[in-house]
């Protein structure tokens, strides 16, 4: 038993799963309360435009990823902000165009399917010592920022307007929340993947909200959850063989469906939280 | 005569190249608890935004507390806002306490939890308009109503001077409806200002001393009694004409008019 851990991959899949899985537990219960998954994805696809850019130009990708999808994640926020045009119009376009953008880039790089896969669907045997340290990085201004941020998070997430009128800057809070979005998804690339990562921003979440309503309890939750599923979904592709961002994701989609059926409340009417 | 707390002249508002308000003028006074009535898409949630400091006029001035409001930095506090119900998500796993503490936000700035004090000002706000029990509840056990005063509660909690409200009882049972006109009427008499934006016009000659009619461009302005005498000037800008009737029911008529649209 626990033979994984004799190998050095696996122990940095683990460490790097569980920052991964608590960040996008915490940045989650924004995503899916305020009603962002959309954007999410949104910001996730564009991450492959950056990493195009990055393997092109011979720098990191993770980090060409990081400034591209956070360029994309003001952008939609300004757009949006500015009333030019419709969010998910913007998210739409943006979406298809940088993937395209990445697809094109990436043509010029010959024999570049294999990684490409990997940057889609994740891979645990690309993430090396350095990639820890960036998550490490990441992880901690996302969860500092939280804390710094909490009740103007809350705020914006429960009611955009009233936060405008109290005089709080709402706009710049909001595009940090995006910008922190941005981050989790590239700190997840290398784990769980573009595709994939989207699910992992509301799935803890959601089965959260199924067994709690109270706000803090909710974000406890979900950071526990986000870590149980990464963690989880890692060591069972390793006794499955299977890939271990699709694992991850099957996990965390069957842990909310038996929430949803378990919930003291059933809330069946309205399982997530329009907008 | 009483001091003017909020002031519009001639106001124009446009979502693209549409007009909302056309020529708007109105006056608010010290004490006073006016109540703006006008069918859909007349423009008056964006009068409240306007006074609010949200939406900004294209022509014309607003003042508020004698400045425009979007430069009233941290005395923003001194108005109160609760805002149509549906704004916001029922289900939200937060509790009535702190949705009303979200009033002192504001007031805190950036990155400022709230500490005791805001904690006994946002239980003193659920007092005053009978919610304090339930403080601890979750938003989504409370009914129409009780959300209703919750937000009250947190427009009240930097114990505001200027208090604003659209369509507040949308959604809310009549009998709620009633009791709450009847706690902002309270209110008043504890001098806060009310403005208050309300497609209920049954309620209006109850509760309220000053009406405005408002159809993009025209306010008619006055007691409940001169607005109704004022049948002709209504119709003649379209808006719904409204008779009120002192006397056991108040009872209005309200006609069709060819204009139509959405807020």
């Amino acid at each position: 038993m626990m033979d994984f851990l004799h190998y050095a991959f696996m122990q940095r899949a683990l460490i790097a799963g569980a920052l991964i899985g608590a960040a996008t537990g915490a940045i989650g219960v924004y995503v899916m309360l305020r009603g962002l998954s959309f954007i999410g994805a949104g910001i996730a696809h564009a991450a492959f435009g950056g990493v195009a850019i990055g393997t092109l130009a011979g720098i990191d990708p993770l980090a060409s990823a990081l400034v591209f999808s956070l360029a994309v994640a003001l952008g939609i926020g300004y757009t949006t902000r500015r009333a030019a045009i419709r969010e998910d119009v913007a998210v739409g376009i943006l979406f298809a165009a940088s993937m395209a953008l990445g697809v094109f880039l990436l043509s010029f790089v010959p024999g570049y399917t294999q990684d490409l896969f990997g940057y889609l669907f994740g891979n645990i045997l690309a993430v090396g010592p350095a990639d820890l340290w960036f998550s490490l990085g990441l992880f901690l201004v996302v969860f500092g920022a939280i804390a710094l941020f909490f009740k103007e998070f809350l705020y914006i997430t429960f009611d955009p307007e009233m936060a405008l009128v109290s005089g709080l800057p709402a706009g710049a809070i909001y595009g940090l929340l995006l910008s922190l979005i941005a981050f989790v998804i590239v700190l997840s690339i290398r784990v769980v993947g573009i595709i994939l990562v989207s699910a992992l921003l509301v799935a803890p979440a959601a089965t959260a909200f199924q067994l709690t309503e109270d706000f803090r309890r909710l974000m406890f939750l979900s950071v526990l959850l986000g870590v149980g599923e990464t963690l989880g979904g890692l060591v069972l592709s390793y006794y499955t063989n299977t890939p271990s961002g699709a694992t991850i994701v099957l996990l965390s989609t069957a842990l909310f469906f038996l929430a949803f059926l378990l919930s003291p409340r059933r809330r069946a009417v309205r399982v997530l939280p329009g907008r | 005569m009483s001091e003017t707390i909020v002031s519009l002249r001639d106001v124009w508002v446009q979502y693209r190249q549409r007009p909302v308000l056309e020529g708007v003028s109105l006056e608010v006074r010290r004490g006073e608890f006016l109540t703006i009535v006008g069918p859909n898409g007349a423009g008056k949630t964006t009068l409240i935004k306007v006074i609010l400091g949200l939406v900004r006029p294209s022509r014309g001035e607003v003042l508020v507390f004698g400045k425009p409001p979007w430069t009233l930095g941290p005395e923003r506090s001194r108005i109160g806002y609760v805002p149509q119900l549906e704004n916001t998500d029922p289900n939200f796993p937060v509790k009535a306490l702190d949705v009303v503490l979200m009033g002192r936000y504001g007031k805190l700035g950036l990155v400022r939890r709230p500490g005791k004090e805001d904690l006994e000002a946002a239980l003193a706000a659920m007092e005053r308009v009978g919610v304090r029990e339930l403080a601890h509840e979750p938003l989504g056990h409370l009914s129409g109503g009780q959300r209703q005063r919750v937000f009250l509660a947190r427009a009240l909690a930097t114990d505001p001077e200027l208090l604003l409200l659209d369509e507040p009882t949308t959604g809310v049972d009549v009998q709620a409806s009633e009791s709450f006109y009847e706690l902002l009427r309270r209110l008043q008499r504890q001098g806060v200002t009310i403005v208050m934006v309300s497609h209920d016009i049954g309620v209006v000659s109850r509760y309220v001393d000053k009406v405005a009619c408002l159809n993009r461009r025209v306010v008619v302005h006055g007691k409940p009694e001169e607005v109704s005498a004022s049948e002709a000037l209504a119709e003649m800008y379209g808006c719904a004409a409204l008779f009120f009737h002192h006397g056991k029911a108040p009872h209005m008529v309200v006609r069709l008019h060819e204009l139509e649209g959405k807020n």
